[in-house]
């Protein structure tokens, strides 16, 4: 069992949600990105996703399209961003890292490097955004002897046919995107993302979580109640832009942000 | 490596997963899946539909003005003393450029699928131009999406959109040219896929962009057969094309794919010249990676960051380019060439010296290879280049270059 399959299941056994933030790996700096993981996990975090920057994020909006940037600014890498989650594992192998981002450094790593060194520092899952899986057929079985699970996007536009098929290409949980746009754009219509993620759970028997446009802790519960997970990315990301110059400021901000939605999902179980 | 084509083994590109043998595809995030696979669906449903295509030879004839003539340039080819040099005259289209051609079949498609909001990106401000005239005529809401720096180096054409009613949106991320505004209409079209076309204007893009854009321009390599046939009875030695994206040079060499006693050139541009690296020649010196929905020659450092490119003609600068050419390089059917922003004024000059033809800065890269090619051949021998533009929107950075202020 992966270790993101047992975090989901042990949170499900206990009818709890998961919280899964997005940070971009080297923003503000590639040297504060493991502590940043670190503060994650103890406000809160179930998973971390773990942005790899790329010069052209066309799915992203503008705060995490600047965020790339900044981490460009230092130069960093894929192979640096797995260094990161290498060195996250040092003292915390529990809390599963799924790596998101963009097809091309991953190409130009060359797919069998990249998977042989995410694995072996405990990288633990893959989202691609611009990597549907049928164009996946290299990198799924590189990515499946090495039991790192591909993550895909399920959105509001995904037929039925295409969300079993994209389920079965799946494995660790499926990514609701719960709105036609970019990240960071709109506020979710909580109504219509429930009998979507319901109807997504007919179609598949794997976890669903749901991102863009969770930014608090009402619509954490208000989507945590319909989902398996809710997944925080723009506002955390902004937050950091907010206080890159004070890493101790920051370190509250982001707990000051993430501890609520955590306290929020928990309510539900009870 | 060269491998002849048949008419059959054409018909196999692009497969049933927009591949062109390693390059093409349908790079995207999930939201925009659904769209694409309606207009992959839809256009070849059209394709074989002979009201669609009535409709679109029409709007050619008598909206565009073609054909567009053929003409034998004999000063040029005089002072050249090599192979007969004859134009291919897109530049006398409606609109100034070949771009028009591929705008009226996509606004068409936008019609026959009922979307009334068209959103484009644009570089040298051509394609905006042509999708803005186009969305004037039907009545279409048109949002252009043009890098910070084109707009500036490009006043006239914004100017131009805007009166024929478009929003044009600059584009202040990355690099602020092309390839930025095609991330932002990428953006724009994400979130309001229900409702809108996107009107890509290069043969680049996910499946089924290149193909259709390459069916849409291909009339001129079709035209430019026919009459090479009928001026002088035989097919051209060879073509040359300016390459960006590589609209205009896909829709000149396609037609003759097969015929391979035709040789192919397209002419990338070398900028300040390859080995300094400012220069936006991909084919020439890139390598293959995977960029705004295809899998094609990219430039781009190590770790897979696209880079910054440069060229003095804004249309060309663009750090991918058609997933079609990627595979015609690789498989060695076309050859791909670069010339720098210097040979390219020279070029320019030269056709508007000798001729009294102000080409665009991204033709008059395609002229000054052609001019450098003929000399080297026999005087029997025939060379076409594609004029894919008329030169009115650079007299600014020519006027700039050469220290006047208009």
């Amino acid at each position: 069992m992966s270790r993101i399959e047992a975090v989901l299941k042990n949170l499900k056994s206990e009818s709890r949600k998961a919280l899964i933030p997005y940070i971009t790996a080297g923003d503000p700096a590639p040297d504060q990105t493991v502590a940043l993981m670190h503060t994650l996990v103890r406000a809160g975090a179930d998973i971390i996703e773990l942005g790899v920057p790329f010069s052209d994020p066309m799915a992203d909006g503008p705060v995490i399209q600047l965020a790339c940037e900044r981490a460009l600014k230092h130069g960093t890498s894929l192979r640096q961003v797995i260094a990161m989650v290498r060195e996250f594992r040092e003292t915390d192998t529990d809390t599963p890292v799924v790596l998101m981002g963009y097809l091309n450094p991953m190409e130009a790593m060359g797919y069998e490097a990249f998977a042989d060194a995410a694995a072996d520092a405990g990288v633990d899952g893959v989202l691609t955004v611009d990597l549907p899986p049928e164009e996946a057929d290299q990198v799924a079985p590189l990515f499946a002897e090495r039991q790192l699970d591909p993550i895909f996007l399920l959105a509001p536009t995904t037929t039925d046919e295409r969300i079993r098929a994209i389920s079965e290409h799946s494995s660790g949980y499926v990514y609701y995107v719960s709105i036609k746009g970019v990240t960071g754009s709109a506020s979710i219509n909580v109504e219509e993302v429930a009998s979507k993620v319901a109807h997504v759970h007919e179609l598949t028997a794997l976890p669903v979580g749901v991102g863009f446009g969770i930014r608090d802790a009402k619509t954490a519960a208000a989507v945590g109640r319909v989902s398996d997970g809710v997944i925080v990315g723009s506002v955390l990301v902004d937050t950091i832009a907010r206080n890159q110059a004070d890493p101790e400021a920051l370190n509250q901000a982001l707990t000051d942000l993430l501890h609520p939605m955590r306290e929020a999902l928990d309510s539900l179980a009870q | 490596m060269s491998v002849k084509l048949t008419e059959d083994m054409l018909k196999a590109f692009p497969d049933a997963r927009g591949h062109f043998g390693d390059f093409g595809g349908r790079f995207v995030s999930e939201t925009l899946m659904d769209s694409l696979m309606t207009l992959e669906k839809e256009y070849l449903r059209l394709k074989e539909d002979p009201e669609f295509q009535a409709a679109f030879d029409k709007d050619l004839a008598d909206y565009v003005g073609r054909p567009s003539p053929l003409y034998f340039a004999e000063r040029l080819t005089e002072e050249t003393g090599g192979a007969q040099i004859w134009l291919k005259r897109e530049d006398l289209n409606h609109t100034g450029a070949h771009k028009v051609n591929n705008t009226i079949g996509q606004a068409l498609l936008a019609s026959f699928l009922g979307k009334k909001r068209i959103i484009a990106e644009t570089g040298a401000g051509q394609h905006g131009v042509a999708t803005a005239t186009v969305c004037a005529r039907l009545g279409l809401e048109c949002h252009v999406f043009m890098g910070a720096e084109d707009v500036q180096r490009q006043s006239l054409n914004v100017f131009r959109m805007k009166l024929l009613g478009a929003t044009v949106h600059a584009v202040e991320s990355g690099t602020r040219t092309l390839k930025d505004a095609m991330n932002d209409a990428m953006r724009d079209w994400v979130a309001n896929v229900d409702d809108t076309f996107y009107i890509i204007g290069t043969v680049a893009g996910p499946h089924p962009y290149p193909l259709l854009v390459r069916d849409f321009q291909s009339v001129i390599g079709r035209e430019t057969r026919r009459q090479a046939l009928e001026k002088t009875g035989r097919l051209p030695d060879a073509l040359v094309a300016c390459v960006g994206g590589g609209s205009n040079a896909i829709g000149m060499f396609y037609p003759f794919l097969s015929d391979e006693t035709v040789q192919l050139y397209g002419v990338e541009a070398g900028g300040l010249g390859i080995d300094t690296g400012q220069h936006a020649a991909p084919l020439c010196a890139g390598r293959p990676g995977v960029l705004h929905g295809n899998r094609t020659y990219l430039m781009e450092d190590e770790n897979g960051q696209i880079a910054g490119t440069h060229s003095v003609s804004a249309g060309l600068d663009y750090p991918g380019v058609g997933p079609e050419h990627a595979w015609l390089k690789d498989i060695g059917r076309a050859n791909y060439v670069s010339v720098t922003d210097d040979e390219a004024l020279d070029g320019f000059r030269k056709l508007t010296h000798v001729e009294g033809i102000m080409p665009a800065l991204e033709t008059a890269h395609a002229v000054a290879y052609a001019i450098k090619l003929a000399a080297t051949m026999d005087k029997d021998q025939m060379v076409v280049i594609n004029v894919s533009g008329r030169g009115d929107k650079d007299i600014h950075t020519i006027a700039q270059l050469d220290g006047i202020g208009i």
